[in-house]
């Protein structure tokens, strides 16, 4: 038995490889382990995509919304104030405040104002379109982040993909009903909208076309809880939700669970200024799109608190509520990929693939014990290292083991002993032509080298390819078979080097080659 | 144990006529097939809709379509068994762009009645994402195929290169040629498959041109690189069958019991390995020969290379001995 320098590092690469692989291999508390895959252990997986030109139209909406409220509050007369998908124009009646008007829009970022005569047209610069678009993709994530760790599951995912794509991943959903909540709390617009209905019309709404109601500015809206009951409603809100400071599950007299909602300053000051001048009349409270209900003002509200009443759940009522604090989505967004997984697939797939891993294992060792007898035998303790150390980095990177990933691993293990092949091939072939079997192995080495690293980083290269060009799943196959392909030079290379040098006095008296390389010399 | 005991070099090249002829035409009724039968694109490529069930019992199909018939979203749904009688795939091409509304649920609602049944997978790829992994697919191969041939370029030389690429070419084309003839679906799985392919074919043949890259370098002037070749490939031929044969294994335990959702990749890297493994000694290396790679010169530019290492050594002693 002799030390070198090649059996150490063997062996600290072989201990490194079990005590990092065990908090994954025997699922520890503590530790850093492997990540299962959402197609071994189930889960959602969602590519999102956001309709940015509704951002569009909600900030118009929103510019429209300001314009009449500004008007309001400075007695300044204005007409024919309306909107379409890219623009608001209206007319000031008073050309004298034209002026004072001017300066209010300047101070909307991005407008393009124009002018004919007393009417005021405000569009958005190409520039101010880009950047509106690209916060309704950073705002999308960002809100769907917030929902969803209020959600409670463990570490949901939420990134953006490529430039405009939002990829949703999550892990351990259990239930149908569990993946329809999260489905739905994602997708909720929960835009908030105070709107005034239109009380001089709103007895003949079931008489009317939403063409009709748009000539009046108007809108019609349906109850939440019974859609025959129709409300028609100013088209432009008295405010939204994003004067929204908090929104908590509350509940009624009645014990009903409620929304209580509380509006910023500058909310509860336009909240106060609406509710003070139409007494008597009726306010809608608007959630996408839907009236939850429409309260008579009784007086003027001020300090900028609410409720939504509804007929919902203790659970619907709080997945609304994180909706509301979480904010609104500035766009709508639609699916675009979805992959889903019941667990008791993911389980089946684990164990399929550790039936083949196994097996396959199993299989090789086997041969290459009966092909080359204790170089097999040498190669094998190389291949054992080499599971454990693929383990052990993957654990270490928290990386992802996904079901591709598995037979990526599989294929690691028929691939990792052709280094052991090539190199014993050599040996054989160096002992056939007369040198000592000390020598073989020295020289047996030396020229299965370049053959060995060539081969390994061809196999990389596409491995890389596939990590970059790869997405979900396969990269997962991409990672295990490029981190199996080095540990391989470790174990297979300078590993079983490393047990022939300790071994070398004892192969140096030996002449028995049957039991060393399986021939007959 | 011995497969090969190496004796004397084996003829290969003589047989390497009916071997490209061989080749040649299985890879145009590969191209053949590919162009008439074409690739039958699973969802990743093209986009749809696949819902998995499981049942309890036997899946009682005929029932399954007739609840599903007549349902808009359903339209043009093809249902078939899964692996085994208990488990189906219903496959559609349309999808659905709704977050909230799923057609996993649509499913589930719609079976409901016709036994005790899971649904265990819901896979939907839009349009824009199948084009777009189409795409990503389709450079993924050309980059890998790329970076390899510069690294074999530059451990070799051009001809080394151009010959393993065209044997790349020559498994990729056969193997996609199985691939279409047995209707697999081809989703990202089968891409990594074929690249995983490219990797492994290529081990294969550079184990060779390793050997004959040497047989070159340690051979007398007077040989023909014929007989260089035909030495490396009877040299390496244990080696070739022996890691052809651990990788065989492993991926037919993989095909057998790996289950159903693996199959489409085991069955692509089964057909692959046993092209590599032909490919490396039959269609690359005779390649190599009729590119008329010149031994004798090759010496001549090794020696060339031997002197000015020498003169550059000598200048360096000199310089260091302090005669210059």
């Amino acid at each position: 038995m002799k030390l070198n320098y090649r059996i150490v590092i063997f062996a600290l690469a072989l201990v490194f490889g079990i005590v990092f692989s065990v908090p994954s291999l025997l699922q520890t508390e503590g530790g850093k382990k492997i990540t299962l895959g959402l197609d071994l252990q189930g889960g959602l997986h969602m590519l999102l995509g956001v309709k940015t030109d509704e951002a569009i139209k909600s900030r118009i909406k929103s510019v429209a919304a300001s314009i009449k409220h500004y008007a309001e509050r400075n007695d300044i007369l204005i007409d024919n104030l309306t909107f379409d998908d890219e623009s608001v124009s209206f007319e000031v009646l008073d050309s004298d405040e034209v002026k004072s008007f001017d300066e209010f829009l300047k101070k909307i970022d991005g407008a393009q104002i124009s002018q004919e005569g007393s009417v005021i047209h405000i569009t958005f610069s190409p520039k101010e379109i880009k950047k509106i678009k690209q916060l309704a993709i950073d705002q999308a994530i960002e809100t769907i982040r917030n929902r969803l760790d209020q959600f409670g599951l463990s570490e949901p995912l939420v990134a953006k993909q490529g430039k405009d794509k939002i990829l949703v991943e999550l892990a351990g959903i259990k239930t149908p009903q569990e993946e329809q909540r999260a489905r739905e709390l994602i997708s909720r617009a929960a835009k908030l909208e105070l709107m005034a209905v239109d009380e001089e019309r709103n007895a003949r709404v079931y008489n009317m076309s939403p063409a009709d109601a748009a000539e009046y500015g108007d809108v019609i809206l349906a109850d939440a809880k019974n859609p025959k009951i129709k409300y028609l409603v100013h088209e432009i809100p008295i405010l939204d939700g994003s004067m929204l400071t908090g929104a908590n599950v509350g509940f009624d007299q009645n014990n009903r669970p409620v929304i209580d909602f509380k509006l910023n300053a500058e909310g509860a000051d336009i909240f106060g200024d609406f509710t003070g001048k139409n007494v008597g009349k009726r306010l809608a409270i608007v959630l996408d799109g839907k009236v939850f209900s429409a309260p008579n003002i009784n007086e003027r509200i001020g300090g900028g608190a609410g409720q939504i009443s509804g007929n919902y759940t203790v659970l619907e009522a709080k997945d609304l509520a994180i909706a509301l604090r979480s904010g609104a989505l500035l766009a709508p967004i639609y699916l675009m990929e979805k992959r889903s997984v019941g667990p008791s697939l993911g389980a089946d797939s684990i164990k399929a693939s550790m039936v083949a891993l196994f097996g396959g294992f199993a299989l090789v060792i086997i041969f290459m014990v009966v092909y080359y007898r204790m170089a097999g035998v040498i190669a094998n303790i190389a291949l054992i290292a080499n599971l454990f150390l693929l383990l052990a980095v993957m654990s270490l990177f928290g990386a992802t083991l996904t079901l591709p990933g598995m037979a990526g691993i599989v294929l690691t293990v028929g691939m990792a002993v052709d280094a052991n092949v090539i190199i014993s091939e050599r040996i054989r072939e160096l002992i056939y032509e007369g040198k000592s079997m000390h020598k073989a192995i020295e020289e047996g080495y030396a020229n299965a080298m370049s053959a060995i690293l060539d081969a390994n980083i061809t196999t990389l290269i596409a491995a890389v390819v596939l990590y970059v060009y790869g997405t979900g799943a396969i990269k997962g196959f991409a990672i295990t078979m490029s981190i199996g392909i080095l540990a391989s030079m470790l174990t297979a290379i300078l590993g079983t080097h490393g047990i022939y040098d300790m071994l070398e006095d004892k192969i140096r008296k030996s002449k028995d080659y049957k039991f060393w390389f399986g021939i007959k010399g | 144990m011995e497969f090969f005991r190496y004796k004397s070099a084996l003829n290969f090249m003589g047989k390497s006529k009916i071997a490209i002829a061989f080749s040649i035409t299985l890879v145009l009724l590969s191209y053949a097939i590919l162009a008439v039968k074409g690739f039958n694109y699973g969802i990743d490529f093209a986009g749809g809709t696949i819902v998995q069930v499981k049942y309890d019992k036997e899946a009682p199909i005929d029932k399954i379509r007739e609840r599903l018939q007549g349902n808009k979203l359903f339209d043009n749904a093809s249902i078939t068994e899964f692996g085994s009688p208990n488990e189906i795939v219903i496959r559609m091409k349309t999808t659905t762009g709704s977050v909230t509304q799923d057609i996993g649920d649509v499913t589930r609602e719609a079976l409901k009645g016709t036994g005790n049944f899971e649904i265990r997978r819901v896979d939907i790829v839009g349009p824009k994402v199948g084009s777009e992994l189409r795409e990503k697919g389709i450079m993924s191969m050309l980059l890998a195929i790329a970076g390899i041939l510069i690294y074999v370029a530059f451990r070799f030389e051009w001809r080394f290169a151009v010959a393993s690429i065209v044997a790349l070419i020559h498994d990729v084309s056969i193997a996609s040629g199985f691939v279409a003839l047995f209707g697999i679906d081809v989703n990202l799985d089968v891409l990594a498959a074929l690249l995983t392919l490219l990797g492994y074919s290529l081990n294969d043949t550079i184990i060779v041109f390793d050997r004959i890259r040497e047989g070159i370098v340690t051979s007398k002037k007077t040989t023909s690189l014929q007989e260089i070749i035909n030495e490396s490939i009877t040299r390496t031929l244990s080696r070739t069958t022996l890691t052809s044969l651990t990788t065989f294994f492993v991926i037919f335990t993989l095909f057998m019991f790996g289950g159903e959702i693996i199959h489409p990749f085991a069955f692509t890297m089964l057909i692959g390995i046993v092209i590599g493994t032909y490919s490396s000694i039959f269609v690359a290396s005779p390649i190599l020969l009729w590119f008329g790679f010149d031994v004798k010169k090759y010496h001549e530019k090794l020696a060339e290379k031997a002197k000015r290492e020498a003169e550059k050594n000598r200048m360096r002693e000199q310089f260091e001995s302090g005669v210059m």
